[in-house]
């Protein structure tokens, strides 16, 4: 299973061997002008916990009792060359990852050349081409995502302005590599560094770009005539002027049977623009997508995050405060309408609003609905496709019947009803910051969040949940009462109506939320903090006929403790936590709730 | 066991690196500046005067404090020491527009890079943000801090004048 892996490793253990070693050929050449500095850096990360059992919050039996996930990088450079290695050990993997992640090994190894004209590099790599939307190789190890390319890439600046790339290798999944074999080429022309001597002072800025990609995987189905190569083209525009900038993508995709869209032979397409204006103390951003059948993946039988080979972002809001986050929106890779537009003032200091230090405002509205799908006969098969028509008015997430009524002798269109479950989510934000004194610091948020729970979670229209309408607050607090040394505290708030409350065990919406927070700064390295988030509008309390009977009304405390000493950092914390949900490349993945005791080391050097 | 071969390897070629960790140079990675425009990390300067570099993402709420803190004192440290901030964001393409709203609507007057599939990010080695960098005037890193409470930027600025007279620098 891991044969083709090894392979690779023997041809970078030579070529790492033939690269380091002081007397090879390059290495001499390099003397003539300057020494060669040779460095040596890396960095690693350990995750543990601890599990206990609480039947109460759902958080299971964890038979090892104690879970890690550990990766060290050690990165060597040696003038124009470099390589390195990353070793992950999983042991066994903590709750809320992929159970795959098992065991421990070398999961990503390179070596690189690069000098003004050509970068080359063997081994595994991360790419991107333009905007991500034809490829996009990516590493995020609090996610555990990581779709490197293991295989080949050259990047070349042939002419001043003009970049080219060209891509080559297999995806790394877990401990080994997918079957599918994926190939790209891209190419960027920065218009005005190309006509430096006419555009080069130009205000204008204008970079266009285009990018093929292509992966191959053989079809066995006995039953579907599957495309064996399924290629994937985009062109992107960037224009820039002062404060100005518009950036926009469009991306085809051929027929791409896949398990993600039920082995339906339509075609994708994906447009991503955006657009902001920012001058001295105020901006306006908007950004607006269109994707439709676009996940691809150098397996066509995969799911979640593993193999997907390019990236479709979220155009929504990311919230970093716990019950803001508490119901992420993730990509609909099978296809949706989104945009998010953000305006933001600054209120200059000195003025009667802005007080001594200013005030910064931030209003954010982002949503995401549904694309309409149209049957297609098939009457060969017992099969059912769809397809898809552009249309603007898909932007409400709402289906009206319009149906012509009949009133005092005159026809009168008039909407009569609509269908809610194109609305996906739906977010009203605002974010007002405030420095009183030198000392304090405040920070207030209101957000609206509408969460389409059956679509988001479960992928249907019919999974059964319940909506949920949620109104947020929060206030956060620093007191910084001498040098080096502060106080934050922090309180949120999560309110549903009583008709969007939902029992179901897997749902996390359980009624109201309430978090209160004191951090600590001891000085600058040491901090303690204590955490409670309070499911005080739990429906559940105990008193109904239920058995057993419980008051699921539960305080979820968590006491952290931590030591940050220049780029080491350790911190513990012990306690409980909810289930949540964490997204990542379009998908999201559930961490059920846990008791115990975490700590977490990371350190560079 | 052609694994544990590769490990033996590495390990071998390590072990000849006897000197490393501070001193090393910036190492070399493709970024783009808000012009849409690419530059190689390797070529920051500052005219023999340190450089600050602080990992950062639009989404990263201490990091924005951080920079808030130092924006406030930024003119002042650049009179007195004639250090330059070079602030890069690690957004990727789900935010990294927001990264020129962000520093206008801020009035940060840094140097602003993006690191969109984070390869500078990964070259310095940088786990999580905020992390913070120290580069003194021959382009060598010197120091580096991981994460932010209130007040540490006082500490950075110490550091940076420590620097400049030539003293050891603390963490």
């Amino acid at each position: 299973m891991t044969k083709p892996y090894l392979k690779s490793s023997l041809v970078a253990t030579f070529l790492l061997a033939f690269i380091l070693n002081p007397f090879n050929f390059f290495a001499q050449e390099e003397q003539h002008s300057k020494p060669d500095v040779s460095s040596v850096h890396g960095s690693f990360q350990i995750d543990a916990q601890y599990y206990n059992a609480d039947s109460l919050i759902g958080a299971p039996k964890v038979p090892e009792k104690l879970l890690s996930n550990a990766f060290g990088n050690i990165n060597f450079i040696k003038g124009k060359f470099s390589a390195g290695v990353r070793y992950e050990a999983y042991n066994n993997v903590k709750q809320g990852f992929l159970p795959q992640y098992k065991g421990q090994g070398i999961v990503n190894r390179y070596v690189r050349y690069q000098d003004k004209l050509l970068d080359v590099t063997v081994g595994n790599f991360y790419e991107m081409f333009g905007n991500g939307l034809t490829l996009r190789t990516y590493y995020e190890p609090g996610l555990l995502y990581d779709n490197s390319l293991d295989g080949a890439r050259i990047i070349s600046n042939p002419y001043k302005g003009i970049t080219l790339k060209g891509v080559i290798g297999k995806q790394r999944y877990f401990f080994t590599v997918g079957p599918g074999i994926v190939r790209g080429v891209d190419g960027e022309i920065n218009i005005n560094e190309l006509f430096d001597s006419i555009l080069g002072s130009m205000k204008t800025k204008i970079i266009i770009g285009g990018s093929f990609v292509s992966k191959f995987q053989a079809g066995q189905d006995p039953n579907l005539v599957l495309p064996e190569n399924v290629g994937c083209y985009a062109g992107r525009l960037n224009i820039i002027r002062d404060g100005f900038n518009f950036g926009g993508e469009y991306a085809y995709k051929i027929n791409d049977p896949s398990a993600d869209n039920k082995f339906n032979y339509k075609y994708g397409d994906a447009l991503y623009l955006t657009s902001s204006y920012a001058g001295d103390g105020y901006s306006i951003l908007f950004q607006g997508k269109r994707i439709d059948n676009m996940s691809y993946r150098s397996d066509r039988g995969e799911a979640l995050q593993n193999l997907l080979i390019n990236y479709l972002p979220a155009t929504t809001k990311q919230h970093s405060y716990t019950l803001f986050a508490l119901n992420p929106y993730a990509t609909q890779l099978k296809g949706e309408v989104g945009f998010m537009t953000e305006a933001q003032y600054k209120i200059k200091k000195g003025t009667p609003l802005g007080g001594k230090y200013g005030v910064e405002i931030t209003v954010n509205y982002s949503q995401a609905s549904g694309l309409r799908q149209y049957p297609v006969g098939d009457s060969a098969t017992t099969r059912t496709f769809y397809t898809t028509k552009w249309d603007f008015k898909e932007f409400s997430g709402k289906e009206h019947h319009v149906d012509s009524v009949l009133r005092d002798g005159k026809y009168n269109s008039y909407s009569v009803s609509y269908n809610d479950n194109y609305r996906y989510y739906q977010d009203f934000f605002i974010e007002i910051n405030k420095k009183f004194t030198k000392q304090i610091k405040t920070t207030f948020m209101y957000s609206h969040q509408f969460y389409n729970r059956n679509i988001i979670q479960s992928g249907s229209a019919n999974a059964g949940f319940k909506k949920l309408n949620a109104d947020l607050f929060l206030l956060d607090v620093t007191y910084k009462y001498k040098h080096g040394s502060a106080i934050r505290f922090e309180n949120q708030w999560l309110l549903t109506p009583a008709k969007d409350i939902v029992t179901t065990s897997n749902g996390v919406g359980k009624g109201n939320w309430t978090t209160l927070l004191v951090e600590w700064s001891v000085n600058s390295n040491f901090f303690v903090a204590v955490f409670d988030q309070w499911n005080y509008g739990n429906p559940q309390t105990g008193s109904e006929s239920l058995t057993p009977t419980k008051d699921l009304r539960i305080h979820y405390y968590l006491v952290t403790g931590g030591y940050n000493s220049g780029p080491h950092r350790i911190s513990m914390s012990y306690g409980k936590q909810s289930a949540g949900i964490f997204c990542v490349g379009g998908v999201c993945r559930n961490v059920p709730a846990s008791n115990g005791i975490s700590l977490s080391i990371t350190s560079s050097f | 066991m052609k694994k544990l071969l590769f490990l033996f390897v590495i390990a071998l070629f390590a072990s000849n690196f006897v000197v490393s960790g501070d001193g090393d140079k910036i190492p070399s990675a493709t970024i783009k500046k808000l012009d849409g425009s690419k530059i190689n990390s390797n070529t920051f300067s500052n005219d023999g005067k340190p450089i600050i570099i602080s990992f950062w993402a639009t989404w990263c709420k201490p990091c924005k404090k951080e920079l808030d803190a130092i924006a406030e004192e930024y003119e002042t440290w650049q009179k007195e020491t004639g250090v330059k901030l070079i602030a890069v964001s690690i957004d990727d393409i789900r935010s990294s527009a927001k990264v020129v709203t962000d520093v206008k609507t801020k009035g940060w007057k840094y140097e602003v890079y993006l690191d969109e599939n984070q390869d500078f990010k990964r070259a310095m080695n940088v786990n999580n943000v905020p992390h913070t960098f120290l580069i003194n005037g021959k382009g060598e890193i010197v120091w580096s801090h991981n994460s932010y409470t209130d007040g540490d930027e006082e500490k950075l600025y110490e550091n940076v004048k420590k620097l400049i007279k030539g003293e050891a620098l603390s963490h």
